[in-house]
């Protein structure tokens, strides 16, 4: 089959071998040749070229739950379980899931592999820091509990690690209990983006915070954006406080021709959104599906950028040269010419302890260009912006960037590489985006 | 609602299943592997259903489905719904060349249900109310050249279904036969997929709802009905040449 991720940009030729529990995957791992060289597969929701390889190993059918502690706040679940279905399961316990990305649908697994993080990060953290305990199985078949204090180096390489050292089976991830299922929301409008970060760094304490930034915006309302703070919702003893809120979503059936999204489009989009939010009532009251996952409504929606697809491009600076590093970046890429879509600016917290989690303090943008020839270069020199600022890029969503771009940017790649070598030698593990890091050969 | 499930760790079974548990049904689950019925438990607990128990049994063992049944039900406390689920995929070449080979799926696919279903008619019967639920496949609708072991024992069921809907019509109890098409399950992981091919989920989803609605014959998903009925109509000195 033709595989490729979300942003559908590389497509590749693999195996898709779809195990119909985790017996079947070790056993599958524990009978391949030593060439041959796999990757796992959640739900397909990384957008470039990190789960795929020759033969994918797909976790679709690993999507059981095993236990479920209601006093003690832990979920233990198969690795293909996504991230909606817990909700559905918790939330009418009142129990919600620490971290959030973007989207619901996103697996477990992949949710440890990528080491995922939410509008909440200067708070909680991310993903992973709320997972107790992992199964792996090895490149040898071999199945290992890892945790902070079983194996605890596999377990910091593990988690964030891409899936390199192995295949997520299983998980144990502590919940957190909220009073409802809705979620306050005030917004604050910024005309630029010094006014953006001044809201921000006023509202630390918020616990969800992230704004939305017009990228097409250019002279003194550069950067200008509206931020949204949310807090969860006080209960108000009705039945509806701890409704899992499934809402039908429109698909769009095919990919829509690339040139309708242009800078006039994008542009006008932008341009309306924001008059629309800045003209709006600063608070309201949501529920948490229309908080967190807004895009979810709309499936495929990675279809609107043609068939050629599109590329993600997020990445951090520290907080010490962010507002200068951004305004650098947006200010090149309209000289450019090009535009996002979607733009998010968010603050981090302090780093984790995995070796290759992206999330570090400072400031993450994310953008999101169409796939053309022309953007690579571009995104070859704002690589460079990044660098000079001690910045790095998300590799979740990464599709091009260089050998030496990634090991300047993540320091504790030697460490990593030296446990990958330990459980699993041959490359047995491997995407063609560790290809393409020199992670593996 | 009391869900009485058979061959329950198949992936549309499971499907249907975790539908039940969120309605906070109690179930009982039947199948060959204790490990996946064990797992299977769990997982339904957890999705809410209002209690779980299950036994383990080789269902071509027809001897012991009589007794099996009447433990199951009893420790279900009654019984609401009888969703019969388990079947196995052929490889046709094999099967053609050995009678012994055609008569195991023949029995597992065709036998097997005929006897449950002669166990669970009384039971239902009795109470005067329930439904019994059958899934079959459009593979029984005719017999075509790659799969007709299969579809025989297919068939073989869906017959009989029509028959017992009749006699159980007076006895306030009501008989499904739900026929999916092409479902993306690990029982088909060796088939390149298409676009006709749905999800274990999209069946489950059409399974309950047929049940609920007191549907007759149901197609999975539904544009089989039109597929099949094309396939039906066609002339049988056509049909012989046709290799699908």
């Amino acid at each position: 089959m033709e595989a490729m991720g979300w942003g559908r940009y590389p497509k590749a030729k693999a195996d898709l071998i779809e195990p119909a529990d985790a017996q079947s995957l070790q056993k599958f791992v524990a009978s391949q040749k030593k060439s041959a060289s796999c990757i796992s597969r959640g739900a397909g929701r990384s957008y470039g070229d990190s789960a795929l390889a020759g033969q994918l190993i797909g976790s679709r059918f690993l999507d059981s739950f095993l236990a479920l502690d209601e006093q003690q706040h832990t979920l233990r679940c198969g690795a293909g379980v996504k991230l909606g279905d817990i909700l559905k399961v918790c939330l009418p316990r009142g129990l919600f899931l620490p971290v959030l990305p973007g989207t619901k649908e996103v697996s477990v697994g992949g949710a440890i592999a990528a080491d995922v993080h939410g509008k909440n990060h200067h708070r909680d953290g991310s993903f992973c820091q709320h997972v107790t305990q992992i199964s792996l199985v090895l490149a040898s078949g071999e199945v290992v509990s890892c945790s902070a204090t079983q194996n605890p180096e596999l377990f910091r390489a593990s988690c964030g690690g891409m899936g390199l050292t192995g295949a997520i089976v299983e998980a144990t991830l502590k919940l957190a209990p909220v009073p409802s299922s809705y979620i306050d929301q005030r917004s604050l409008v910024a005309n630029n983006l010094q006014e953006c970060f001044a809201h921000i760094e006023d509202n630390a304490d918020s616990k969800y915070s992230v704004a939305w930034l017009d990228c097409l915006a250019t002279g003194d309302s550069l950067g200008r954006s509206v931020l949204y703070l949310g807090e969860h919702s006080v209960a108000k003893n009705r039945k509806s406080d701890r409704k899992y809120h499934a809402r039908s979503s429109i698909g769009v059936p095919f990919s829509t021709p690339s040139f309708l999204l242009n800078k006039s489009s994008m542009s006008l989009f932008n341009m309306t959104y924001y008059s629309l939010q800045k003209n709006k009532s600063r608070t309201s009251r949501l529920d948490y599906d229309n908080y967190f996952f807004p895009l979810d409504r709309l499936s495929n929606w990675n279809r609107l950028y043609g068939s050629k697809g599109f590329l993600q491009y997020q990445f951090v600076l520290p907080c010490e040269g962010a507002l200068e590093g951004i305004t650098t970046v947006l200010e090149k890429i309209s000289k450019q010419g090009k535009g996002s879509f979607l733009t998010v600016l968010k603050k981090f917290g302090e780093a984790n302890e995995n070796l290759l989690s992206f999330p570090k303090s400072g400031y993450t943008l994310t953008l999101d260009f169409k796939n053309e020839a022309s953007l690579f270069p571009l995104l070859d020199e704002l690589d460079q912006i990044v660098l000079d600022h001690d910045g790095r890029l998300y590799l979740a969503k990464d599709a091009r960037m260089s050998e030496a771009v990634f090991k300047a940017s993540y320091p504790n790649w030697e460490a990593f590489m030296a446990i990958k070598a330990k459980v699993d030698p041959h490359n047995r593990f491997a995407s063609l985006q560790s290809n393409r890091l020199g992670l593996t050969t | 609602m009391k869900v009485l499930i058979i061959g329950a760790t198949s992936a549309i079974a499971k499907a249907a299943a975790r539908i039940y548990a969120q309605q906070n049904c109690s179930l009982h689950l039947i199948a060959r592997n204790g490990e996946q019925l064990e797992a299977l438990s769990s997982d339904l607990l957890v999705r809410g259903a209002q209690a779980v128990s299950s036994s383990v049994l080789d269902l071509n063992k027809f001897a012991e489905h009589g007794k099996l049944l009447g433990a199951a039900i009893e420790e279900l406390g009654g019984v609401d719904i009888a969703l019969i689920c388990h079947g196995s995929l052929p490889d046709q070449e094999k099967v053609e060349i050995s009678f012994k080979q055609a008569q195991k799926e023949i029995n597992t696919n065709g036998l097997s249900v005929i006897s449950l279903l002669t166990e669970l008619a009384p039971t239902f019967i009795e109470q005067h109310s329930g439904t019994l639920a059958v899934i079959t496949s459009v593979a029984g609708d005719r017999g075509r050249q790659p799969n007709f072991v299969y579809g025989a024992a297919k068939s073989l069921v869906s017959t009989y279904l029509q028959g017992l809907r009749g006699k159980l019509l007076a006895h306030n109890v009501h008989v499904v036969d739900i026929r999916p098409g092409l479902v993306d399950s690990p029982m088909t992981a060796q088939f390149p997929k298409g676009p006709l091919w749905a999800s274990p989920e999209q069946v489950a989803q059409k399974i309950v709802k047929s049940i609920q609605r007191g549907s007759h014959t149901v197609y999975a998903p539904g544009y089989w009905r039109a597929i099949m009925f094309v396939v039906r109509i066609i002339p049988d000195f056509i049909f012989k040449r046709l290799k699908f």
